[in-house]
């Protein structure tokens, strides 16, 4: 059907990106830029009584340092949602620029502007901070309980949002006789998305507004929070977003743009950078909530599911950020993914004093998933069922309509997906193979798979607009709203235009990367894997408008009808015969310079999309336990994900490669530590924090099921998040089958697998009995 | 941008100790690879450097004429861990370099700088210990040598004294003449890490291969600084090569660690590792020497 979609065609930035020639935000700061320095809270909680700076002053090229006694009134929200005119659902507005009420350790407190980043560095050390110091909580559930520490005045308890999701009759049906219960606790951790480019924020004033260079993935949702945060007119804010080096979600939300934003006004405009430290990156950015789940299973003896009772607590961290969005979705997929009658859930955000957790690639389901897949094999392996077979008959079935997105399962997709991974692997073999193992190494096979939508709709606004300009040579320039953050978005737009229109060559499209909110057509930006998705309806809306203009403009050129012409490999050509009546670049050229009829030749859309689209596919995964190290090594690993269409098969691979390894970080080695006596961060460093290495990774195999999509023009759908949900569980469960032992905690690491491996009797040090 | 005061580049050996008599307070800086980073984390910052960067004359590896391997003090881990004569005489120091942090770190980073931090989990450190390597330093009275176990005082605190700088460390042919050894990097992740365990073992065995002549175990992270394991060598000396012994070995190294409870690792996962990691070094050493088990 297509010459452009479908094909592997190189990123339309991989000259610019590997020469070094592309521009990030540091590039395109002055490089007589005011230096911003931070300075953070030592304390997890309490409250700022005051703060000397003077010592602080001395400190030559201070330029000026403002306090959380300086800052305006004015609460705000940070979430990276597209805005809410209905007032019940914005999302929570509950931290101020610097805050003297302060949630956790490391918390914004006050901000040095200095000439350069030595002087900045040395005075945010002489700041002086009192602070009344106030008891604190880390974890999720002690945050409940009724004399824990009150975090945020206006949300009593702690608990930032509670909402439940009941069907059926929980109670009366669990009454049935001779059910099997499986009850559990399922743990994740709080990991960080260590993304390469640290958030970096560059604010000056310019033509009476405030422009912000940011490393962000949502520049237009930015303008209106920095807006929101300095109490002025959305229209006087201006956010570029040039080239980023990864976000991973942390960049969907608002970080330091309204800090330097404010800054930059306090110092009369001139330009200032707020460039923030790695080790900053991991406490004041976002992280990943870790959530603790309570699952209840009752079945019948033939393993039909009667009824399921979860309850879901998710660690919020200090601020709101993406609050509660995160959990109602694990909540809320279960009884999709394994549909059961009668299933009574429940899920709490609840504030504690750890970093604030928020988007993360996922946003929720690689924890979901993580919890749901080791419960599935939990409850095969109690019911005596090989687990592959549990899940192929009590997965959703083919034909499956969600009542509330009106998602439908078209196609087989998940036996599809299983059988591809089983193939690849040997699975069935090997499985039985690892069975009843002993020795210090021992080897095993585990699978997962994961439920996944498209978008946002319809919990939130999904829209598109998109601008198209033809240029005298034929060519076109394109804009739309939703970002390139490395996910090679940029090369899927350029693809599906030349598509669209008609062009001989996707690199006739000139992609302009750069969003900047006075010029880019709104887009709400990159998250919800949406991009390629919804960018879809607006390109090839567009597109079909600039092709009608073109092709009207061709009749009077021509003469012939309309109906007639096409525009195929960059020629304006009458259907009929096939005949080339004038290329498109002549046409284009005409067009504007004509002597009786000139015109520039553009258009421009909206599309708001009312769809949604499941996403499905699973991860296969083998390991070598050394039992008595209690180390883990992956020695073979497939994700196959029906994502539909696929736009450029070897960004699609890549990005699954890239989730992928963001799942095996999460499963064998990553977690944030804070210490229990002070609260404070241990290990916010690439050192400390075990961010696995390429040297962790075996070869990771990406392959595909191709159903096509029927709700996208382009037969296409989410892959961007996906790929990290079932790596975790698919993990954990081939070190179930290798060992015998259920490891209902993340990370799989040696202190974790240590610990329960010296439970379950496989490790016996003589000596500790003694003790 | 790093915060220092002042930076002196040493154009000899002679003008290293120099500068170090005319700057006290400076701190030598070698690849860099520790200095720098602790400047950035604001331990180090403002200090005065004195470089010792561009002295070729502490690079590379000799064989002096007595039979002991002579390694420059700014050799970096991958000219040690390329370097022929380790390989034939030493294989398992090449092998330990080579687990230090990544390809860039291994380039930059010196073998000497790794010892002068005075740090227990240095990946050198165990195998320079287990095999008794002696320390060159060059000050204002000239050359002197000191066992390793002498050099390091105490956490990150080492014997270099007022003027002085190490040039070299030496491996004296009575102590890897003859032996074969192995290091286990005990790590939470494959690459850019820094030991939970580091447990080097060599071994010189009889003639037919059936009796422990000589074992040398030191660890890394068993305690403050670098330490040999003196009751588990003590134990295994003489008795033959048999997987009994083997195991007895590796319980007794608990008499002569001590590995502290952190959050980065309990004491029990780390005396339960050095045990582990104390077998499988002797066992693979044994095989390294044609031994049988």
């Amino acid at each position: 059907m297509s010459r452009h979609v479908g094909q592997s065609v190189k990123r339309v930035d991989a000259f610019d990106k590997a020469t070094g020639r592309a521009k990030y935000t540091d590039d395109l700061c002055d490089k007589n830029a005011l230096i911003v320095k931070v300075v953070r809270s030592t304390i997890a909680h309490g409250f700022v009584k005051s703060i000397d700076t003077s010592e602080a002053e001395k400190v030559p090229g201070v330029v000026k340092i403002l306090t959380c006694f300086d800052v305006p009134d004015i609460q705000f929200p940070t979430a990276g949602h597209p805005w809410s005119t209905d007032p019940s659902h914005q999302d929570t507005a509950d931290r101020k620029l610097l805050n003297q009420h302060v949630r956790y350790y490391g918390d914004d407190v006050a901000a040095v502007v200095a000439e350069n980043e030595i002087a900045a560095t040395q005075a945010a050390r002489l700041v002086k901070v009192e602070y009344e110091v106030l008891p604190f909580v880390l974890d999720v559930q002690k945050a409940m309980e009724p004399d824990a520490p009150q975090i945020h005045e206006e949300f009593p308890g702690n608990v930032l949002k509670h909402t439940s999701n009941i069907r059926g009759n929980y109670e009366e049906a669990i009454k049935e006789p001779g059910l099997i219960c499986v009850d559990k606790w399922y743990d994740t951790a709080s990991v960080q998305h260590c993304h390469i480019e640290n958030h970096i924020a560059v604010a000056y004033e310019e033509a009476g507004k405030i422009v912000v260079i940011s490393s962000t993935q949502i520049p237009h949702i930015v303008r209106r929070t920095v807006g929101q945060a300095l109490g002025v007119d959305w229209g006087k804010i201006r956010i570029i977003k040039p080239y980023i080096g990864g976000g991973f979600g942390n960049k969907q939300d608002t970080l330091y743009e309204p800090l330097a934003a404010w800054l930059c006004m306090q110092v009369g405009g001139r330009t200032v950078k707020l460039d923030i430290p790695r080790e900053d990156t991991f406490i004041s950015n976002r992280i990943r909530h870790a959530e603790r789940f309570h699952f209840t299973s009752w079945l019948r003896p033939d393993g039909t599911l009667v009824a399921r009772k979860v309850d879901l607590y998710s660690n919020q961290g200090a601020y709101a950020s993406h609050g509660h969005s995160i959990a109602a979705k694990g909540l809320n997929a279960f009884p999709q993914l394994y549909p059961c009658p009668n299933y009574c859930g429940n899920a709490y955000t609840v504030y504690t004093n750890r970093a604030c957790a928020g988007a993360m690639r996922g946003y929720g389901m690689p924890q979901a998933s993580y919890a749901i897949e080791c419960h599935v094999e939990d409850i095969a392996k109690e019911l005596g069922m090989d687990s592959l077979e549990y899940r192929r008959k009590h997965l959703m079935p083919v034909g499956f309509v969600d009542g509330f997105s009106k998602n439908e399962l078209y196609y087989d997709s998940f036996n599809q997906c299983f059988d591809k991974a089983v193939k690849y692997m040997d699975y069935d073999r090997k499985r039985k193979e690892y069975e009843n193992q002993t020795g210090d190494i021992r080897k095993g096979i585990g699978i997962a798979t994961y439920w996944y939508n498209t978008a946002v709709w319809p919990i939130s606004l999904e829209h598109s607009s998109c601008r198209m300009v033809l240029n005298q040579d034929g060519s076109v320039q394109v804009q739309v709203g939703e970002t390139e953050i490395g996910q090679g978005a940029d090369t899927a737009y350029a693809q599906m235009t030349a598509e669209i229109l008609g062009l001989k060559d996707y690199r006739d499209v000139h992609m302009i990367s750069t969003q900047d909110t006075d010029i880019t057509p709104f887009g709400t930006g990159a998250y919800a894997s949406r991009q390629t998705y919804v960018v879809g309806f607006s390109i090839s809306q567009t597109g079909n408008i600039l092709k009608r203009k073109i092709l009207e403009y061709a009749v009077e050129l021509t003469r012939c009808p309309i109906t007639n012409m096409d525009i195929v490999d960059s020629n304006i050509v009458r259907t009929i015969d096939g005949r080339v009546l004038m290329s498109l670049k002549e046409l284009a050229t005409e067009a504007l310079y004509s002597m009786t009829h000139s015109v520039h030749l553009t258009a421009e859309s909206s599309y708001q999309i009312k769809n949604n689209a499941y996403s499905f596919g699973c991860c296969c995964a083998e390991v070598e336990v050394d039992v008595p190290m209690c180390r883990v090594q992956l020695k073979k690993i497939i994700n196959v994900h029906d994502c539909g269409n696929l736009i450029n098969p070897q960004l699609a691979e890549a990005q699954v490669h890239g989730g992928m390894s963001m799942g095996i970080g999460m499963a064998l080695s990553e977690t944030l530590l804070w210490d229990e006596k002070t609260g404070a961060p241990l290990n916010n460093n690439l050192l400390d924090y075990k961010l696995s290495s390429t040297m962790d990774h075996p070869h990771l195999e990406a392959q595909f099921v191709e159903n096509p999509e029927p709700t996208s023009p382009f037969g296409t759908k989410s892959l961007g998040e996906p790929p990290t949900c079932p790596v975790a569980p698919a993990i954990r469960n081939a070190i179930m089958n290798a060992t015998g032992v259920a490891i209902n905690e993340l990370p799989m690491n040696p202190h974790v697998l240590f610990k329960h491996f010296t439970e379950a009797g496989l490790i016996n040090d003589p000596w500790r009995k003694e003790n | 941008m790093y915060d220092m005061k002042a930076y002196y580049e040493s154009e000899s050996v002679q003008h290293a100790v120099e500068l170090r008599l005319a700057h006290p307070e400076a701190h030598i800086i070698a690849g860099g690879s520790d200095v720098l980073v602790q400047m950035r984390e604001g331990k180090r910052a403002g200090v005065e450097l004195i470089s010792i960067f561009m002295l070729d004359e502490l690079r590379g590896v000799t064989m002096e004429e007595n039979g002991d391997l002579r390694i420059g003090s700014l050799t970096s881990f991958s000219h040690i861990t390329k370097n022929p004569l380790i390989q034939e005489h030493i294989l398992v120091l090449g092998e330990a370099v080579d687990q230090v942090g990544g390809p860039q770190i291994r380039n930059i980073g010196t073998i000497g700088g790794n010892t002068c931090n005075g740090v227990t989990s240095a990946d050198s450190a165990s195998t320079l210990h287990a095999y008794e390597a002696i320390v060159e330093l060059t000050g204002p009275e000239g050359v002197r040598r000191i066992p390793i176990k002498d050099f390091y005082l105490k956490a990150k605190v080492v014997d270099i004294r007022p003027g002085e700088i190490q040039t070299a460390i030496i491996i004296p042919k009575e102590s890897h003449e003859n032996t074969h050894g192995f290091y286990i990097k005990y790590a939470m992740r494959n690459a850019l890490d820094i030991a939970t365990n580091g447990c080097s073992v060599n071994v010189r065995l009889s003639e037919d291969k059936k009796t422990f002549d000589r074992v040398r175990i030191a660890y890394g992270v068993a305690g403050p600084i670098p330490m040999r394991a003196p009751s588990a060598e003590a134990f295994i000396t003489g008795k033959e090569v048999t997987m009994e012994n083997i195991e007895l070995f590796a319980q007794k190294v608990l008499e002569d660690i001590n590995p502290r409870d952190s959050w980065r690792a309990s004491k029990a996962l780390r005396q339960h590792v050095a045990v582990e990691s104390a077998k499988r070094c002797i066992m693979e050493s044994v095989k390294r020497a044609g031994g049988v088990l």
